[in-house]
């Protein structure tokens, strides 16, 4: 055979069907664990009430939450770190905040952006830590969730004498940037849908006529555009190139000059940043920042994230498929609810899809990157 | 190489100490544009370290290092490779988990603008990675196929195709040809020979002599961390350099057990 015929083709090449190329992907687990957990609900609770517009919106902010942090804890994890000290994050965010704005009396855009400075900061702090000393991140961040959550339970204590803080919903009314975390769109579209019977409405009461849900949630806006510009940042820039670089093996990145610290410390504070999304619409949802807030949502964010095809270990990963894990993960625990299943089942049924997703996932890496 | 030409590169009294280990005592070698300058010498020697302080990974503890006749301080790869020095480091620095392009543009992605946004142009990308594993002699499956599933040969060549493309001025192999094919072996022996002929100086490090007597134009042995000296081509034999890469005297007895074959 002459040079030129094998350039256009390798003979050692089994002919692979388009479908399965387009299967192999990262996400697959994701997809596959997204239709089964849907199907099952269908069957099990399609009459519940989940899948009429109150329930729908149920399940999807408590996914978008979700999502909102496992884009960081992905992005991050593929850049070959880990940060456990998101759900201390998300306390501690909600409490500046609202320290600043019931306890300083700041106007409520202002204590926004400063804690959003503040918590990225920390973010900043200890993606420094990690990239100079070279402790695993696992450690590093694991001294950020005690510490932040200790002050989160200190401050309002010694400030206000109590642990949860209220009040900030009357001063958050009609602030500009408040609208922006805890606002509603679409109004006008759900409005229509409601006057023609498409979804309920009140029957009784003051709002009687009003649909029952008015407006997408700002939260749920945050977390597609997270995932969006995720996404498109990891596979389609210079960037994403570098973060799964770093991850992949820093040595290799550094020698190639893929900045690798500054690529990790971008990643800690954008992580930071996302916690702080995260908290920043629930305090304005509830009106109100306690020192709770946000127990164990790392865990629960690095499990969304390893559902959805990344691996710990780093240097592989989609934002999609964490997103797809974000929503099987809000799906199974509101839809238990909705079936009636005994609410401690929960972690069973999360077990399980963690192991199948899990191996599933080994197995299709195996395919991709022919692993041994 | 001319008399005239002044070096690209000048390396003098170099010393790199790792805590208490000497690597380097004191190397001084200079590169020319257009000649292929091979490093040799044995396990431990120092020659990978010598050439890291050259791409900007290690700082030398002491000694100057002059690029272009100017001081050189470059902080990390990232700036030796902005000015054209480009490197196969012996392990390779390539990422299994990664698509073999984009790991070819790894530092150095191509960039499109699509409205305000730089996006990575991976059709670029893919074009060049697989237009030069041609020039190499080696077919690629595809540009997206992940470099864990390439063999030993065909990682070292996505490594040397890499360099070459991005080397401007110097080029650096630490032991390109240590897994290679012999057809493959002869590609890279020619690569080297067209990009010194374009006037690309290039750093040869290898354990075979053979190849570094193809085409080589100066010689450098390094022993634990010195320079034994550079000899120019044509006067030095195949036997002397070897001499010199084992230090002498054990390689002369060891060659009578062995008939001669070493
Ligand atoms: N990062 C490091 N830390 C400590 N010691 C090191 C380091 N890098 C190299 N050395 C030591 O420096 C010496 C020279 O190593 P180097 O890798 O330069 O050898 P080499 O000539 O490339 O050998 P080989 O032919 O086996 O590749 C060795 O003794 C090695 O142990
Ligand atoms: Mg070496």
């Amino acid at each position: 055979m002459s040079e030129a015929n094998t350039a256009l083709s390798d003979e050692r090449i089994k002919n692979t069907s388009r479908l399965r190329t387009a299967l192999i992907r990262p996400e697959l687990g994701g997809i596959c664990g997204t239709i089964i957990v849907f199907a099952l609900f269908l069957i099990f609770a399609g009459d519940s009430g989940m899948f009429n517009s109150q329930g729908v919106m149920n399940w999807s902010i408590v996914s978008a939450q979700f999502m909102i942090i496992a884009v960081g804890a992905c992005m991050l994890m593929i850049a070959g770190e880990f940060d456990l000290s998101v759900g201390s994050m998300i306390g501690f965010a909600g409490m500046m905040i609202a320290i600043f704005t019931v306890t300083l009396e700041w106007p409520v855009w202002q204590a926004i952006l400063v804690t959003f400075a503040l918590c990225i900061a920390i973010g900043a702090l200890s993606g420094y830590i990690v990239v100079r000393t070279g402790l695993p991140s696992f450690i590093v961040t694991l001294a950020f969730l005690f510490i932040l959550r200790g002050f989160t339970i200190y401050l309002p204590q010694l400030i206000e004498r109590r642990t949860i803080i209220g009040g900030i919903d009357d001063a958050a009314e009609g602030d500009w940037l408040a609208g922006l975390f805890g606002g509603k769109i679409f109004g006008g579209l759900f409005q229509w849908l409601g006057d023609n019977g498409i979804i309920a409405t009140f029957e009784r009461g003051t709002r009687a006529g009003d649909p029952v849900v008015d407006g997408i949630p700002m939260l749920i806006v945050w977390a597609i555009g997270l995932v969006i510009v995720g996404h498109f940042i990891l596979v389609r820039t210079r960037f994403g190139n570098w973060i799964f670089a770093a991850g992949g093996d820093a040595q290799a990145a550094r020698y190639t000059g893929v900045p690798v610290n500054r690529v990790k410390i971008l990643m800690f504070m954008f992580t930071a940043f996302c916690a702080t999304v995260f908290a920043t619409c629930q305090v304005m949802e509830f009106g109100s920042a306690g020192a709770d807030r946000g127990l164990l949502k790392e865990f629960e964010a690095i499990i969304a994230v390893v559902i959805g095809g990344a691996l710990l270990t780093g240097g592989y990963g989609s934002v999609i498929g964490a997103a797809l894990g974000a929503l099987i993960f809000g799906v199974v625990q509101q839809g238990l609810f909705f079936a009636g299943v005994e609410s401690s089942l929960f972690r069973v049924f999360l077990g399980l899809i963690l192991l199948f997703a899990v191996i599933l996932n080994t197995y299709i890496r195996r395919l991709i990157t022919g692993e041994r | 190489m001319s008399e005239t030409q002044k070096p690209i590169i000048q390396m003098s009294n170099i010393e790199k100490h790792f805590g208490s280990v000497i690597a380097l005592a004191g190397v001084s070698v200079d590169i020319y544009p257009g000649e292929c300058h091979c490093l040799l010498g044995d396990n431990g020697a120092g020659k990978s370290t010598f050439i890291k302080t050259m791409s900007g990974v290690h700082k030398p503890t002491k000694g100057e290092i002059l690029f272009d006749e100017e001081p050189m301080h470059f902080a990390d790869p990232r700036d030796s490779i902005a000015a054209g020095i480009a490197t196969v480091y012996q392990d390779l620095a390539m990422i299994p988990l990664m698509s073999v392009s984009r790991n070819f543009f790894m530092g150095n992605e191509p960039i499109r603008k699509v409205g305000p946004i730089s996006v990575f142009d991976h059709d670029h990308a893919n074009k060049v990675t697989m237009d030069e594993m041609g020039k190499m002699g080696i077919n690629l499956r595809g540009p997206d196929q992940a470099v864990g599933t390439l063999s030993g040969g065909e990682r070292q060549t996505v490594a040397i195709a890499r360099a070459v493309h991005f080397g401007a001025k110097v080029l650096i192999l630490d032991e390109p040809t240590s897994a290679l094919g012999v057809r493959q072996t002869a590609n890279v022996l020619a690569t080297i020979d067209k990009v010194r002929k374009q006037g690309i100086a290039v750093v040869f490090i290898t354990h075979n002599v053979r190849h570094a007597l193809a085409v080589g134009d100066r010689f450098t042995v390094l022993n634990r961390g010195k320079t034994l000296g550079t000899a120019t081509r044509g006067n030095v034999t195949q036997e002397e350099l070897q001499d010199m890469m084992a230090g002498g005297q054990e390689l002369a007895s060891l060659e009578g057990s062995l008939g001669g074959t070493v």
